[in-house]
């Protein structure tokens, strides 16, 4: 199962945790009223709460509560129906609080779990440990000016989830596909739109290595791996990095590191000497929040259909392979678009042409599903004349590329452009005279056992005919006038 | 003519409402008086101009007909409240010049019922303090002295400001708080009444936090009964302060009686304490007389966990401050002391923005809090604070309040008890436990010590029930018929 991964002196396992720290989709901040929004000029979206002004006080926002919860069902994992906000306190300039309203103890998310789709085709189940709510810190901006640093306090209070998953994750790829699962999931609920862009997700990754079978080696925490590429690449990077340093005969320092992107490494942030101690207490601004089982049950109700249950109603009911299925889940707006486009057609037929050609076009142009030219409407009506034969697949393709360009309908392309298959078998075999006629050699050539060149006459034949031919209809009388079959 | 500066509340509103003067006069005649007593130091900052314009609206309100309840009174503002254009200090250095875009709820209340507003009254540093010798703008002086000797006494702390304003007749009521005893302790020392409502009564919002579990606002007055106008007022549910309780606020003023017949008042045996002077233990057992006489029954109840109080007191709360005052770094207002290295900023801005009293407090909290600690003091003051509120709770089943001495001296000399905080941290002793417990504690003066310095009464209440603590404290009020001054009023 786990990859393993070669060393000088023999194998190694690689033993992954992850933390994610989620924005939630949300109007306001977590504790204030302020604008959650993304951007905006710097420190225009801060009220008096998330500038930590003398008296202020922070109220909880429901719907951020709710979010959380939404997202622990999404989860699969147990909602606490009592969990207690903690200030971690440190000093920084982005923090104005001088703390970070955060959950310690009592997390409002415990113990769930989600699967995993490797590149294999397998299935992995990995563990959430639990899912907190907390506050995001501002930004600091060092690059303004000689001597100074900036602070943006936009972001300052706007609600994040942690979501820390067990050390159950083995290999740079299976951290890859749980980042995009989890992403997946998050976006499906709604709770996260996961633009990482925008950093709405990032995550602290936390890697170690061992001999197979061996207990768990010291771990490091990698911190600032803010994609599904540098999930990647971070892990690669440390997992070399501490194999190199243990068969080289040194240990492994619990410490917390940097991914740095540009060098493609990660780099000594601070020792667990130099740890902070966060000095972690119960909010005493904040009483202690109890949801209700009902508001849980509730919100249960709303949850829509999660990746993993799509992806097997489609295998089932459609009869898609699994690799076509979790391409098409991939994206919810992606596999709404699938399904209205299959009601009542040829679902596996449907599914090849928004996997091959729409998805491929799209891809090109750096457009995505919401912008597309051609409706899931438009893809079924070509499929209706593939399935009734007006046209040929061959054609589609041609008039798909039109409806691509032009967002028309394939039946106004093939009406105004004739594009309508012949089927009359007359006018096919005089076309097929003809060509028989035309190249006298090759029919000698073909009778005389030169298999390949069935495919030239064919070809000959299409093209006299613009394409329009039947090719069923084609072969059929080809074959017979050249005397094989 | 009257002094108008030395009625209470209760008569100027109706002086007021009879147009028997006009609240201009009566905020001029306190401005004047404010004049002649500063060498009390009770504010940091007087808003005469402000005064002045409000209580002009005062008078119109009261013109047209639909004056507030609290219409043209003249009060003082602890410097711990933000108010909206005014500067608000905390009298620390940390925040001297920061002038609040934003009103706090409480004074917000106030203003909105008609108060008039005559400047910013001095405080122990953050409110850390029994005795107002630890603010950055100077001590305050008690108006009150010892027979024939002119040493300067210390109000009381931390809203020493408040009640030397109010003792002294230079505001006719005032805001204060209270996180161990901050409104009791000095108005005992001070002569007059002060009321610590319950938890949540009143909003914590734009009140500069000291303790955010223990800190809850309320009046100080020289009546009960201005002290219940005052409250009705600041109390109050606000959907800012998710600590404040959504319940109905009592007309607290309406219900006010001096009657305790059928009531059963506990006394607490663990708070007779060894060494408590000779004078508190009479005023006591008096104070359990009048009651008597005036148809209560008392018995003697057990608060087992007393001792553990004031220990359990000095961690929860200098934890929270710690945690509270990071806020103040120098970077977004307040004093900045630069450096061109951040954490050497921290500190130097830091180290000069706050006084001893609160950098011992920060450090102490920041003790109890660290890893390794926190089990042995913050997690083990936490079960003490259960135990105590367990203690009320048993002792309330039995008896509906409980008299106690407010605190276990009268007022001492500025410079006594600084050698040794832990000593001025016993001036806490009787008060503490209610904040431990979220409990309402009112205190009444009630008589004059053998060197003429006044003495307090603490009633100790249910959750939530103000109003018999008042009405206790009017009993006592009225038994005693305290009368006395500061000499020269």
């Amino acid at each position: 199962m786990a990859s393993l991964v070669e060393g000088k002196t023999g194998s190694w396992e690689v033993v992954i945790g992850m933390e994610v720290h989620a924005q939630i989709t949300a109007h306001s901040k977590l504790f204030s009223g302020a604008s959650a929004a993304f951007g905006g000029e710097p420190n225009a979206h801060v009220s008096l709460v998330d500038a930590a002004m003398p008296g202020m006080l922070p109220v909880l926002n429901e719907f951020c509560v709710e979010q959380a919860i939404r997202t622990g069902l999404g989860l699969n994992a147990q909602v606490n129906e009592t969990s207690v906000f903690e200030r971690k306190n440190y000093f920084y300039p982005d923090l104005p609080q001088g703390y970070q309203i955060s959950q310690f103890q009592h997390p409002i998310v415990g113990k769930g779990e989600i699967e995993i789709d490797l590149p294999d085709g397998s299935v992995k189940t990995i563990g959430i440990t639990r899912l907190h709510l907390e506050q995001d810190a501002g930004k600091s901006i060092h690059d303004q000016h000689p001597t100074k640093s900036y602070v943006d306090l936009n972001r300052s209070g706007c609600a994040l989830m942690e979501i820390v998953s067990e050390p159950d994750i083995r290999s740079a790829d299976e951290a890859c596909a749980y980042w995009a699962k989890l992403r997946m999931i998050l976006r499906y609920l709604g709770t996260c739109d996961g633009n990482m862009e925008e950093g709405s997700m990032r995550a602290d990754v936390n890697v170690s290595v061992r001999k197979p079978g061996a207990p768990l080696g010291t771990r490091c925490e990698i911190k600032n791996v803010n994609s599904i590429k540098a999930v990647q690449m971070a892990v690669d990077y440390e997992v070399q990095r501490q194999i190199e340093i243990i068969e080289g005969g040194g240990k492994i320092d619990q410490e917390t590191r940097l991914w740095d992107p540009a060098k493609g490494a990660t780099r000594s942030m601070r020792s667990k000497e130099e740890a902070h101690d966060y000095r972690y207490f119960p909010d005493p601004d904040l009483l202690p929040l109890h949801v209700g089982a009902d508001w849980i049950a509730n919100i249960k109700q709303t949850l829509p259909e999660l990746p993993d249950q799509k992806k097997h109603r489609f295998m089932e009911d459609y009869g898609l392979n699994a690799y076509d299925s979790s391409v098409l889940i991939a994206e919810r707006e992606r596999a709404d678009f699938f399904e209205s486009g299959a009601k009542g057609r040829d679902a596996k037929l449907v599914a090849n042409w928004i996997l091959n050609e729409l998805l491929g076009l799209l891809n090109k142009d750096g457009k995505d599903l919401s912008s597309s030219p051609v409706t899931a409407a438009q893809i079924g009506g070509l499929i209706d004349l593939i399935t009734d034969n007006t046209i040929s697949g061959k054609i589609a393709k041609d008039v798909f590329a039109q409806m691509y360009a032009s967002g028309k309908d394939a039946a106004a392309i093939v009406e105004t452009q004739g594009l309508r298959q012949v089927t009359d078998t007359a006018a096919i075999e005089k076309i097929i005279d003809e060509v028989l006629a035309e190249n006298p050699d090759n029919v000698a050539a073909y009778r005389s056992g030169k298999d390949k060149l069935f495919g030239f006459f064919v070809g000959q034949v299409m093209k006299k005919m613009g394409g329009k031919a039947n090719p069923s209809a084609v072969n059929d009388i080809l074959k017979s006038k050249l005397g094989r079959s | 003519m009257t002094n108008l500066t030395h009625l209470t509340i209760d008569a100027a509103r109706a002086g007021l409402k009879k147009k028997e003067f006009s609240a201009v006069e009566l905020t001029q005649a306190h401005l004047s008086a404010m004049e002649k007593g500063r060498k009390l130091n009770a504010y940091i900052v007087e808003t005469p101009e402000l005064a002045l314009q409000q209580a002009k609206q005062s008078d119109a309100k009261y013109a047209a007909g639909s004056p507030g309840p609290l219409e043209g009174i003249p009060l003082g503002i602890k410097d711990l409240f933000c108010t909206k254009g005014v500067q608000t200090t905390a009298a620390s250095k940390i925040l001297e010049g920061f002038i609040p875009p934003y009103e706090s709820t409480v004074t917000a209340q106030l203003f909105r019922d008609g108060a008039v507003m005559l400047g910013k009254t001095n405080l122990d540093e953050f409110a850390m303090g029994s005795s107002n010798t630890t603010s950055a703008f100077g001590n305050v002086i008690n108006p009150w002295k010892r027979k024939g000797d002119k040493t300067d006494l210390v109000p009381g702390g931390s809203s020493g400001g408040s009640v030397a304003a109010v003792a002294g007749r230079i505001a006719m009521g005032a805001t204060a708080t209270d996180t161990g005893g901050s409104i009791r302790q000095p108005a005992a020392f001070t002569g007059i009444a002060g009321i610590k409502p319950t938890y949540g009564r009143c909003s914590r919002w734009g009140i500069v936090a000291f303790a955010s579990s223990l800190d809850q606002a309320g009046p100080v007055a020289r009546t009960v009964k201005d002290c219940a106008h005052l409250l009705k007022s600041m109390c109050g549910h606000d959907p800012k302060d998710s600590t404040s309780a959504n319940m109905p606020v009592p007309d607290f003023v309406g219900a006010l009686k001096p009657d305790v017949k059928g009531l059963k008042i506990g006394i607490p045996k663990e708070y007779r304490m060894d060494g408590m002077p000779a004078e508190i233990e009479k005023l006591w057992q008096q104070g359990i007389d009048w009651l008597k006489a005036a148809g209560a029954e008392t018995v003697e109840v057990s608060l087992p966990h007393t001792k553990y109080a004031l220990p359990t007191y000095y961690i929860i709360a200098p934890a929270e401050a710690s945690s509270n005052l990071a806020r103040y770094d120098g970077v977004r207002y307040g004093l900045r002391v630069p450096d061109d290295n951040l954490i050497a900023q921290y500190e130097k801005t830091r180290a000069a923005g706050f006084g001893a009293e609160v950098r011992r407090r920060i450090l102490v909290g920041t003790y109890v809090l660290s890893s390794g600690y926190y089990d042995a003091y913050y997690i083990k003051a936490q079960k003490l604070r259960r135990l105590i509120v367990q203690d009320f709770l048993s002792a309330y089943e039995k008896v509906d309040a409980l008299l106690t001495p407010t605190a276990p001296s009268a007022a001492f000399a500025i410079g006594e008890n600084e050698d040794d905080p832990i000593k001025m941290y016993l001036n806490d002793v009787f008060t503490v436990t209610a904040n431990i417990a979220g409990l309402p504690g009112l205190s009444v003066p009630v008589g004059l010590d053998a060197q003429g310095l006044p003495l307090g009464l603490q009633v100790l209440g249910k959750a939530w029930d103000e109003q018999t603590v008042l009405n206790i404290g009017a009993a006592l009020e009225e038994a005693a018929g305290f009368k006395a001054m500061p000499e020269g009023l």
